[in-house]
């Protein structure tokens, strides 16, 4: 056996990373694309590349003090920068400023005449010029492949690529290469035979009429790095990248009670409230109150001075400050001071998916304590992706310490899978329930479930007032729960009953109190009589006394007058 | 067939700018196929400019310079970019609008 010397730890320095300062994309790709090094983005027309790169050096230039190039083979100077003003990025301001430099290399093939030996020393002199003049850090090379449609002589050409990619190595940049996906290969012109490095896929996908885009990295040499597809938004605020990795089962668990909103609901439950950063589930039919609920729990919320954020998809935000108004909920207050943030979409509008990112991304800018998703039920699709993406958004919450309130439009008995699915996601579960007897149609509420703590295991009535859900006192018979009429009903019979009884004691009490009184007479009459009797006998013992004493000076009386006579 | 004499007075001036790396071997071709084709065929009537992009590499940007060697043909118009070391005589020649082959064809017959 050969002893083989251990093998000394590799100490293998950490690949420097550059920092995108995309939301999201840092966190997948642990901290950045490789410095000094090329990428190559690819995907379809239309899939973001343009505008990843283009974020890339913007946020190099503002965030992280790396000035940038741009060399688009595509659009012209004046186009990137319109395309990209709408998301705040101030491109002619950076150009002005030194920090960003944009060179439009336009490539006419009907003004080319090939006629003899050449290279692309042009371009490189170019570069090399757009680099020292701002001293950049970063380089965009946007879509290098179109000098294919320039120059007929690929071998030059793919020599002269080669050579490219190394010298951005040379020049120590960092450097993002994008390319046009292509059939059974990542780029058109296999780019990725030269950028080997960093290599992530952009791909925008239509199913069931609804766009999400997702980004995979695909290979990223030297670094660990997030191997799913994550799903990525782009909307006014720019790029986000939804991660799946960063969100674990590592939160701690918070032991603080949060208000429900509602004083009865909260009795219910042995800590006074759902846990902080707990999930809540309020299931329930139409017209039971779920989104009154929510809105009381948003409600309470900036009442205590925190920030709420209520993410709505089947109401304005006009329509559900006006509606949760009429039961006496006013959010527009908490509006006005800023507390509650209402963001409104139709599920419809793109995939639960690129909702998620949505929300993922606005919680984390607007921080609030509590979060508030009406309904969940809303998004549509297998059952399993919606389970992963809630679970993300979930655990997303649950990581910042944020109570979440997500209703659902189904009650309880006639959950489907998704439901089920959902509902295991979550700490407590409100379940809202139509009553229907008697010929009334009441609403009961009870606490399914709720972990880590213990709780009422009682149906609750309640009603909605125009103080919000109030919950009517419990009233446990022999017949089990009874609500509307039939409670009350019952608890005027009870009351009856209760007063009959009332009445009954009264009337033996004083019954009884009668023949004490009768019996203390007596008492007092045997007492008399024995009194009297006593007095009758003491009076003939002193008549006795008295006699006898008369007879014995009769006595003594006669002896001596015998005495005398004698 | 387009018709033309060569010799017709009211021929264009051409303004031609080449732009070249440094003193490779590369460049100085180019510069010496270009030098021989306007005595040939511009006499007295071109104006060319040799600009070394290294030594002024802003050009690069205003005439979209990408392949070196570069003959940029701006005058008369449409303007031109003629990329190579110039070898190919006849193609420099075609994209440069100069008819060899009627002016060759002419001088036979002639």
């Amino acid at each position: 056996m050969t002893d083989v010397a251990p093998a000394p730890a590799r100490e293998a320095p950490s690949l420097v990373k550059a920092p995108t300062g995309i939301d999201g994309f840092d966190d997948i790709t642990i901290g950045g694309l490789p410095a000094g090094r090329p990428t190559l983005v690819c995907g379809g027309a239309g899939c973001g590349k343009t505008l990843l790169a283009m974020t890339f050096l913007v946020n190099g230039a503002e965030q992280f003090d790396e000035p940038g190039v741009f060399m688009s083979f595509e659009e012209r100077a004046e186009d990137l920068a319109a395309n990209v003003a709408s998301l705040g990025f101030d491109i002619p301001g950076l150009v002005a400023r030194g920090r960003l430099m944009i060179d439009h290399v336009r490539v006419e093939r009907g003004e080319i005449e090939e006629t003899g030996e050449y290279d692309l020393e042009g371009l490189f002199v170019r570069l090399d010029y757009a680099i020292s003049s701002v001293g950049a850090r970063r380089v965009v090379l946007d879509t290098v492949e179109a000098l294919f449609s320039g120059f007929t002589d690929t071998a030059i050409l793919r020599a002269e690529l080669r050579r490219l990619f190394g010298w951005l190595k040379d020049q120590g940049v960092t450097a993002i290469i994008t390319g046009e996906r292509g059939a059974g290969q990542l780029t058109r012109h296999g780019l990725e035979e030269y950028v080997s490095d960093c290599v992530i896929l952009l791909d925008n996908r239509v199913e069931d009429q609804i766009t999400t885009r997702r980004l995979r990295i695909v290979k990223y040499r030297g670094s660990a790095h997030g191997t799913n597809e994550y799903p990525f938004l782009i909307d006014d605020q720019g790029i986000s990248v939804l991660p799946v990795t960063s969100a674990g089962l590592d939160h701690e668990a918070l032991s603080e009670p949060v208000s429900s909103g509602v004083p009865g609901l909260d009795a219910m439950m042995a800590t006074g409230g759902y846990y902080q950063g707990s999930s809540v589930l309020i299931s329930g039919g139409s017209g039971t109150g779920k989104t009154i609920l929510a809105a009381q729990f948003a409600d309470t919320t900036c009442r205590r001075g925190e920030r709420c954020l209520f993410f709505t998809f089947e109401e304005s935000p006009e329509q559900l400050v006006r509606n949760v108004a009429s039961v006496g909920i006013d959010l527009r207050q908490h509006l006005v001071r800023g507390l509650l943030r209402i963001e409104a979409a139709r599920p419809s509008l793109f995939g639960f998916e690129m909702h998620l990112a949505r929300m993922i991304r606005d919680v984390g800018r607007f921080q609030p304590a509590g979060v508030v998703v009406d309904p969940v039920s809303a998004f549509r699709g297998p059952s399993f992706e919606i389970q992963a993406t809630m679970l993300r958004l979930v655990d997303s919450l649950k990581a910042g310490g944020v109570t979440g309130v997500f209703t659902s439009l189904t009650p309880a008995h006639t959950m489907t899978e998704a439901d089920h699915r959902i509902s295991s996601l979550m700490d407590t579960w409100i379940s809202l329930l139509d009553i229907e007897e008697s010929g009334e149609r009441n609403r009961g509420l009870y606490v399914l479930k709720s972990r880590g703590m213990s709780h009422s295991n009682q149906i609750r009535e309640y009603r909605l007032t125009e103080h919000g859900v109030e919950l009517s006192r419990p009233y446990v018979g022999a017949g089990g729960v009874l609500t509307g009429s039939a409670r009350v009903l019952q608890e005027a019979r009870e009351q009856a009953e209760t007063v009959r009884l009332r009445q009954e004691a009264e009337q033996r009490r004083r019954e009884f109190e009668r023949r004490r009184t009768a019996t203390e007479r007596q008492i007092a009459e045997l007492r008399a009589a024995l009194e009297a009797e006593a007095a009758e006998v003491a009076m003939l013992n002193e008549q006795a006394d008295l006699r006898e004493q008369t007879a014995e000076q009769d006595r003594e009386a006669m002896a001596a007058r015998r005495g005398a006579a004698e | 067939m387009t018709e033309g004499p060569a010799d017709q007075p009211d021929q264009p001036q051409y303004v031609l700018r080449l732009y070249v790396t440094g003193s490779t071997a590369r460049s100085a071709r180019a510069i010496e196929n270009m030098r021989r084709i306007c005595e040939d065929h511009l006499e007295g009537r071109y104006d060319l400019e040799v600009v070394d992009i290294y030594q002024n590499p802003t050009a690069t940007i205003e005439q979209q310079i990408i392949a070196a060697p570069t003959l940029v043909k701006l005058l008369p118009s449409p303007l031109r970019r003629i990329i190579g070391d110039l070898s190919n005589k006849e193609k420099v020649l075609a994209g440069l609008d100069i008819h060899l082959q009627l002016d060759k064809q002419l001088a036979d017959e002639g």
